[in-house]
């Protein structure tokens, strides 16, 4: 009898997972002190959720067969917003409904400079990272905002707060969004016309798939998800700074592909998204406790991708 | 809603135009499908035949003229409407998404979901599955519900477009070179299909380059030459050698005659 071959999408979700666990048990060799302990663990739960959530909203746009390459700069420019309507009016839940509500916007530019003028998404998010970018740095005149007046608020609690002193409330965030995004792409019809428009946009549009409204929210939703992290990153620090959200761009896409997403569409993994953003969030602390100098991280960081994404391309050319 | 019967035919497409850019590709298109009728449309590559039926299904929208179904002016604008009207089609392209497993593709553009929008995967696993066993008559054990369509053959792709706009249950089904690349045993198949559409009171749409798979099936044949109706022949007035003796003056002079 035939074994029911196993779907590449669970062999992908099964190597992201193997990959993960060798790359933690290595560190747990390198340095078993470190990573026995729960310090560590609680450092990755405040740092890593920011680009997690990014590159699970993200994943949603490669799926298309797209790329965004603008949210670090939406991130920062909702984020000032977040911080100057704050500060102006002192009401928390405005600052977080302008924020999201820029942020959105921002996706929505986005989207109607590809969907609707038909520029490339890589070209489009280039332009538009550089804009806004431009624009926070204009507005926001250089400076910082302090927000450490907001560390008394019910909503600080909500976003960032320690739950019994210890869980970052970030960290739990990030799993709501784990499992909300990976929901959306394999359970609910949404995600379903997001495979589909990513797989083939012609049978998709004659199959009664509204093609620009599925694109448009794609990038409407990784501009949301950037002004969310954007509220997560400011307060967590209690300080905006204009260029927040720099380091995220590569971090995020790095977390997406390492996660076995496919950049020609058509196919994604949250499951992967998540792991990969787990593991690229904490080599950086894993490199240096296991005793190598900081000049190994992107070396590292770079090796892994390269095998990473080595093991999915001859997983895809050998399928079937 | 109260089903209205008092109309002469079931589609009527008059005065239609389409055009992409400059290319003019369907000049004023009169054509209608009666009740219960296998209406062929035939003519050569690039006649505009897919155009004509991408019309009728809304995937592009005529730049002038009127279409009528059950009597009723409509516009269609999206695919979701016409399929909603009751028009169900098997697009020459097939329109599949490799990647995607049968499940997915079979409910494409329209899943059992919930108010949240949630797809019942078990369901539409299960419809997929009676689809492939009952109507299909897909028999490879290799082959199942989970399977992604690129590792089907043509012919599997063909019967999982097919199954597909059987399922939903349609007043017409157009077939656009639904047996292109099929075994004799998967046409035969799809000709049978095609007839007991009639036999159920439905009405169909068969487009074809092939004669001998048009002629037995069809109650009326509408020929199609570079946009304009060069023909309109009931079966009972040609014989199948006419039909294909006049396509072939057709190619040479121009005129269906
Ligand atoms: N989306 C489009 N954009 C531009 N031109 C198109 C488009 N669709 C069809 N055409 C052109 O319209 C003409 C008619 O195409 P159509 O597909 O309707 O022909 P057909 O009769 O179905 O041919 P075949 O028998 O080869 O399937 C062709 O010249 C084709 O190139
Ligand atoms: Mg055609």
């Amino acid at each position: 009898m035939l074994k029911k071959p196993m779907r590449l999408e669970h062999k992908l979700d099964l190597s992201i997972l193997v990959v993960f666990l060798s790359v933690y048990a290595l560190f747990f060799i390198g340095n078993p002190g470190v990573f026995s302990r729960f310090d560590i663990y609680y450092s990755f739960m405040s740092t890593i959720p920011f680009i997690a959530i990014l590159a699970l909203s993200v994943t949603l746009v490669v799926v298309l067969g797209m790329m965004d390459l603008s949210f670090p700069s939406v991130l920062a420019f909702s984020a000032w917003v977040f911080g100057a309507v704050f500060t102006a009016t002192g009401n928390m839940p405005l600052a977080v409904i302008a924020c999201l509500a820029v942020g959105t916007a921002c996706g929505f530019i986005n989207s109607i400079l590809v969907v609707h003028i038909g520029v490339p998404s890589l070209v489009a998010t280039i332009g538009s990272m550089f804009f806004w970018r431009g624009a926070v740095n204009m507005v926001a005149q250089g400076r910082g905002i302090s927000l450490v007046g907001a560390m008394d608020r019910t909503l600080f609690t909500v976003f960032v707060g320690r739950i019994g002193g210890v869980i970052p409330a970030q960290f739990i965030w990030m799993v709501l969004a784990g499992l909300f995004f990976g929901t959306l792409l394999k359970r609910h019809r949404f995600g379903t016309h997001l495979l589909f428009v990513g797989d083939n946009e012609q049978s998709a549009a004659m199959m009664g798939i509204n093609v620009k409204l599925v694109k448009t929210i794609a990038f409407m939703q990784v501009g949301a998800a950037a002004a969310f992290v954007g509220i997560l990153s400011t307060l967590e620090v209690t300080y905006f700074w204009p260029s927040q959200g720099q380091g995220y761009l590569m971090s995020a896409l790095a977390a997406v592909f390492v996660g076995g997403t496919s950049v020609f569409g058509g196919m994604g993994t949250m499951l992967g998204t998540f792991l990969g953003a787990l593991l690229i969030g904490s080599l950086e602390a894993g490199i240096i406790s296991s005793g190598l100098s900081g000049f190994w991280i992107q070396f590292i960081y770079g090796l892994l991708i390269m095998i990473s994404v080595s093991t999915y391309a001859t997983m895809m050319r050998k399928r079937g | 809603m109260s089903e209205n019967t008092d109309y002469e035919y079931l589609l009527e497409m008059r005065g239609v135009h389409k055009s992409f850019g400059h290319v003019n590709v369907l000049q004023g298109i009169d054509f209608h499908v009666g009740k219960a009728e296998i209406v062929a449309l035939v003519g050569d590559n690039g006649a505009g035949k897919s155009t004509l039926i991408k019309t009728i299904t809304g995937v592009h929208r005529p730049n002038k003229g009127e279409i009528y179904f059950k009597g009723q002016r409509i516009t269609i604008h999206s695919v979701a409407q016409s399929r909603a009207l009751g028009i169900e089609t098997v697009y020459q392209e097939r329109a599949l998404a490799d990647q995607q497993s049968l499940w997915r593709n079979m409910f494409a553009g329209r899943e059992i979901t919930n108010f949240l929008g949630l797809i019942d995967v078990k369901q539409q696993k299960r419809e997929t599955e009676r689809l492939l066993r009952e109507s299909m008559g897909f028999t490879s054990k290799a082959i199942t519900v989970d399977s992604q369509v690129m590792f089907l053959s043509g012919g599997e792709k063909q019967g999982v477009a097919i199954g597909r706009a059987l399922y939903f249950d349609a007043d017409l089904i157009i077939l656009d070179e639904p047996t292109m690349g099929l075994s004799l045993s998967e046409t035969k198949k799809v000709l049978e299909f095609t007839r007991s559409i009639k036999e159920h009171g439905k009405s169909a749409i068969f487009i074809s380059h092939n004669f001998y798979h048009i002629y037995p099936a069809a109650d009326r044949f509408v020929i199609l030459d570079r946009g304009k109706i060069a023909g309109d022949v009931r079966k009972s007035d040609i014989t199948q050698d006419d039909l294909v003796q006049k396509m072939e003056n057709l190619a040479r002079t121009g005129v269906f005659e």
